[in-house]
């Protein structure tokens, strides 16, 4: 081979380095990308507020058990320490530190839930929600080990009998299945918005499409400075916290 | 043959015996009935033909189960063209709204005893 042959091979090697970014530049601009962004300084304005959290379970069947070791949940108010323990924010001003943070699933970009699934009963939709399908989980918690978060909850047992009061819109689940927040994937289909967002009065969740520009959540992460949970992990959640 | 008598009674009682289900139920007609359904009275047509639900509506609900949880698709179009939401509660069951007296009857006959219900909502299914 001589040097222009080289040459020749080599540049059309690097040519070729650009199909794909070229690709996905020019394909699917319509898909979506779903964030929530969470206003700690809204989520505190009332004391004890349980807004949302009542919301999300009334709508999806979420069973009120009083022992915290069966209990379910899909999105909780947890100690600064717990969400952001370890992260280097001891600094922060103690007002902050003692106040406790509304965590859900994060639907992350890089889900080691879905990665440890053996039967992926749970996996990445295109647009980013990490969705259950309760048909094919077999129970075996190794998501809910995977899960950096702790986001994930275990039906120990039936759980209709703890149900307050039944939604016949949407199912119930059985023993045996592990649960999480689902984005209210059933609502976006309908165009409504998640049923904590709309629950919260003090409007401190704002939820919306990360690819589109003009949306809520970008212009407030443009503004504002957000902080994830366990960033060092490399799961990229997208559950923005800002303060 | 050796002891004719002892094998031919031998046999006949062997034959009554194994035989059971099926003079049994010629002498008291206990299980020869065809399920009765109580037809839901508010809609006369449904997702599809009668005869193609009764023999695969199971597939149906596969393939809807299929389509709405893994790829997000709440429609499907039936071979009448009309097109319905998927749903077992949403769609089924506002229809057949007596569980008991249409879908147990036959599952019962059948002794079939699908789990479905055991997360998805029929009407007088109580939580306490």
């Amino acid at each position: 081979m001589d040097r222009r042959k080289f040459l020749k091979i080599t540049g059309l090697s690097l040519a070729g380095l650009t199909i794909q970014p070229a690709f996905r530049l020019f394909s699917k601009p319509e898909q979506k990308r779903w964030a929530m962004v969470i206003n700690l300084d809204a989520c505190s304005k009332k004391d004890g507020c349980r807004d949302c959290i009542d919301a999300c379970h009334r709508v999806h069947n979420v069973p009120d058990l009083a022992n915290p070791k069966d209990e379910v949940k899909w999105i909780w108010n947890a100690p600064f320490e717990r969400v952001f323990g370890g992260q280097g924010y001891t600094t922060l001003n103690e007002v902050l530190k003692n106040r406790s943070v509304l965590v859900l699933c994060n639907h992350c970009e890089n889900p080691p839930c879905v990665k440890v699934c053996p039967t992926k009963a749970t996996w990445k939709r295109e647009d980013g929600i990490v969705m259950m399908d309760y048909h094919r989980c077999i129970g075996c918690r190794y998501c809910m080990a995977a899960c950096p978060y702790g986001a994930r909850s275990f039906n120990w047992k039936d759980p209709r009998p703890s149900i307050n009061e039944i939604n016949m819109d949407f199912p119930t689940r059985m023993k045996g299945v592990v649960e999480k927040c689902n984005f209210c994937e059933e609502r976006l289909a309908k165009n409504l918005l998640p049923a904590c967002v709309e629950a919260c009065e003090e409007k401190g969740l704002i939820f919306g499409d990360l690819n589109a520009t003009d949306s809520d959540v970008r212009k407030i992460l443009k503004s504002k400075f957000s902080i994830l949970r366990k960033p060092h992990l490399g799961t990229e959640p997208k559950i923005y916290y800002i303060l | 043959m050796h002891d004719t008598v002892k094998v031919i009674t031998g046999i006949t009682i062997f034959l009554i015996l194994i035989l059971f289900p099926l003079w049994y139920n010629g002498l008291t007609g206990k299980a020869a009935y065809v399920p009765e359904l109580k037809v839901p009275v508010t809609e006369k047509q449904c997702v599809e033909s009668t005869p193609y639900m009764k023999t695969r509506h199971m597939e149906l609900l596969d393939k809807w189960k299929e389509v709405a949880v893994r790829q997000g698709v709440r429609t499907y179009v039936a071979k009448d063209g009309k097109i319905h939401t998927i749903g077992l509660t949403g769609t089924c069951i506002k229809c057949h709204s007596d569980k008991e007296g249409f879908c147990d009857k036959c599952h019962n006959y059948a002794g079939v005893k699908p789990y479905c219900w055991d997360c998805h909502n029929y009407p007088r299914v109580t939580a306490k």
